[in-house]
């Protein structure tokens, strides 16, 4: 929080720089002395595991750069050639292919943590903002960088992908022609692509600053949504967060270690390992786990406009959702009605992510037989049913239950219940 | 009313959903095969490597490229010819006199010519086929693919190449297959169109291009393995894996290495966790 620097230099130098440059304040202020709510559970140590991510990407991904070749031609057997001819450069590609993934793991985590918490709420509208900011433009990190091996799935991604943007009347071809740099997607395209590839990143990085600004001039939410009232609801951020967000980093390491040693083509897909042919489309063209869900909705309209507007609403529903949500109650632990609803859009969000990677037309249920084919529920339909909910969650539920549920009585403050020994409501 | 809501949008669903074209693409799941370098602590067996290597030179090498792979690959730890006498695997002797059975393209430095020379251990495995087109016209129009990362680019890796190979079947009756179809249920395939019988019946798999390559002593081992089918399927296979992945046990061996000091790590961090918050209630 933004209060009164305790900070004292205690050295000759750090005085003379201080009264120059105050940055060992700033990062004394901002790690060391930082009031943290003492009841943080490990859901907020994603904060810290998300900025692990986004430096291990960097550091891997400026490396990768220095082996890669962005040409149509050369850029698939330069990936391979890091897999066997650079020293470790097997490790430092499936550090990075693997971290797209854990990365986007984590931030739906921290995502989904915000939604239960409250933690998008007043005072907090531009954190939560700038945090879907950091969400889309990693989005785009990640779709660029998937196209970068120039395998079947990266060219035939990007094909789907970039054609989305020609649904847009009148513009769309035009958008289209000029992201590709061409009529198709080709070597302009892949160059393109790798430069915002490396852009990006340092785009999020700056946000990151923003976002963690913001944080720190609001404070952060907690497990109760009540704010800190006094010294004894908050400790100081170091040792007591840095040790325990330290401890979630390093179990996070290893389920990230058990994908990059054991498993590393676990979350990819095998045609990425046949290089880019125009000439021939897979079979199933499926994006990347992460974005199953989108690819869902967007196959859930049977009109391809309303499908790319319904995609990019659903993104937009997270930025307004802090007036959506009418509620003045944080915390859904207070809000036994809402949680309920919470638990099913987490669902919601699931079932839309197994629809996106199986075939419209295929059969959840089948009820029976006829001459056309089964009958019963298919995925497309799972996956209208599981869209409708996405939207009614924050267009309806939200601002209705606001105004109707009764919430549970919230704790006056953090220390009352965590100090009365209630660890019955700890989750 | 709004769980009332989500049975009726169900409910509609069901109804609406109706009768609709399948995708009719089916194969048979890949054989269960074991092999040595499965599980965490599972290495390449070099003995297998080396067959693996004699069958992919002898049969697949007449067709298939392998445009990732040199010659000094086969030398290093891990390899198939990899001995710890020669730690610069250009030096093997047994990689040196295998890549200088093969003639590559060169320009003579000199005069500017196009010759052949001796390939050498830093040699790629030169392609049987000119260019692409000069494949595809040798084959019945279709080019047979590079082999690189075949174990990789394929769902059930390994397992899946063992199946083809071994997999080929007369077709069913009622199948019609063209000249240079060859009927598999381990390739992925729409017969429909090809099937006269009852159309809820159609045969599972697909023609694969590629008529069945191996018979039983199609080579012969060095180290008297009987050469059946499914051993000269399972070596190559294993020998494909090792072209895809030449760093698998590397990489297992470093990722034993990250765990041990990951897991000590988290434990030390956990008992710091414990004490420095041991006079906090949270």
């Amino acid at each position: 929080m933004s209060g009164h620097s305790t900070y004292e230099p205690k050295t000759a130098f750090t005085r003379w720089l201080d009264t120059r440059l105050p940055i060992v304040r700033l990062g004394y202020d901002s790690f060391v002395d930082y009031p943290t709510p003492r009841n943080l559970n490990y859901w907020w140590t994603f904060g810290g595991i998300l900025s692990l991510c986004l430096g291990l990407q960097i550091v891997s991904g400026v490396v990768l750069a220095m082996h890669y070749d962005p040409s149509a031609g050369h850029a698939f057997a330069s990936v391979e050639s890091i897999m066997r001819d650079v020293n470790y450069g097997w490790l430092i590609r499936y550090l990075h292919a693997n971290g797209a993934s854990m990365f986007l793991l984590a931030v739906y985590i921290h995502i989904f943590r915000g939604l239960y918490y409250g933690s998008y709420k007043a005072p907090r509208e531009v954190l939560w903002i700038l945090g879907c900011v950091i969400y889309l433009l990693m989005m785009a990190t990640a779709f660029m960088g998937y196209v970068l091996p120039w395998g079947q799935m990266s060219f035939h991604g990007a094909v789907v992908i970039t054609n989305l943007l020609g649904a847009f009347p009148v513009v769309g071809d035009a958008i289209t022609t000029w992201l590709w740099g061409g009529f198709a997607v080709d070597n302009p395209t892949l160059n393109r692509f790798f430069s915002l590839h490396y852009l990006l990143p340092f785009m999020i990085a700056g946000v990151v600053v923003l976002h963690i600004w913001a944080l720190h001039v609001t404070g952060q939410n907690n497990p109760t949504g009540v704010d800190p009232k006094s010294k004894a609801d908050t400790v100081p951020f170091t040792p007591y967060a840095t040790v325990k967000d330290g401890f979630g980093m390093v179990l996070f390491l290893i389920l990230f270690a058990a994908f990059v040693f054991f498993n590393p083509n676990a979350m990819g897909h095998a045609d990425n390992y046949i290089p880019a042919n125009p000439l021939v489309t897979p079979a199933h063209i499926v994006p990347e786990w992460y974005f199953l869900p989108f690819y869902a909705i967007l196959r859930a309209v049977p009109d391809k406009l309303g499908g790319v507007l319904l995609m990019f609403g659903a993104i937009g529903m997270l930025f307004i959702l802090p007036w959506l949500d009418t509620s003045k109650v944080r915390s859904m632990r207070y809000r036994p009605t809402a949680r309920l609803f919470f638990f099913i859009f987490l669902a919601a969000c699931l079932v839309l992510g197994w629809c996106g990677g199986n075939l419209p037309d295929d059969m959840v249920i089948k009820v029976g037989e006829t001459d056309a084919g089964p009958i019963g529920l298919n995925f497309v339909w799972l996956s209208r049913i599981a869209t409708f909910y996405y939207f009614a969650y924050f267009l309806v539920i939200l601002p209705v239950l606001g105004l109707r549920e009764k919430p549970l009585p919230v704790p006056e403050s953090i220390s009352s219940p965590v100090l009365a020994g209630d660890h019955s409501k700890k989750d | 009313m709004l769980r009332k809501g989500i049975v009726l949008a169900a409910a509609l669903g069901l109804a609406l959903a109706g009768a609709s074209a399948q995708a009719a693409t089916t194969h048979k799941e890949p054989k269960d095969v074991h092999w040595s370098f499965e599980g965490p602590f599972g290495k390449f067996d070099q003995a297998q490597l080396q067959r693996g290597y004699k069958v992919y030179r002898e049969v697949c090498a007449t067709c298939h490229s392998m445009n990732l792979v040199s010659f000094r690959n086969l030398a290093q730890p891990g390899g198939p010819f990899y001995d710890p006498k020669y730690k610069n695997p250009n030096e093997s002797p047994y990689v040196k006199a295998l890549a200088k059975d093969y003639q590559v393209d060169d320009i003579d430095s000199e005069t500017g010519d196009p010759v052949k020379r001796p390939a050498t251990a830093a040699d790629h495995f030169p392609s049987p086929y000119a260019n692409t087109a000069a494949a595809a016209a040798g084959n019945g129009g279709a080019a047979p693919p590079d082999l690189s990362v075949m174990a990789k680019a394929r769902e059930g890796g390994p397992a899946y190449i063992y199946s083809i190979l071994t997999g080929y079947e007369a077709p069913p009756a009622g199948l019609k297959a063209g000249p240079t179809q060859h009927y598999n249920p381990y390739m992925s395939g729409d017969l429909g169109s090809y099937w006269s019988g009852d159309k809820h019946k159609t045969p599972e798999g697909g023609f694969i291009a590629m008529p069945p390559p191996l018979t039983a002593d199609k080579v012969t081992y060095d180290d008297g393995t009987k050469a059946t089918v499914e051993q000269e399927a399972k070596d190559v296979a294993a020998f494909l894996m090792w072209a895809a992945e030449p760093k698998m046990v590397e990489r297992k061996q470093v990722g034993f290495a990250v765990m041990i000091y990951l897991i000590a790590f988290a434990g030390l961090l956990y008992a710091s966790y414990r004490r420095v918050w041991r006079n906090q209630s949270h």
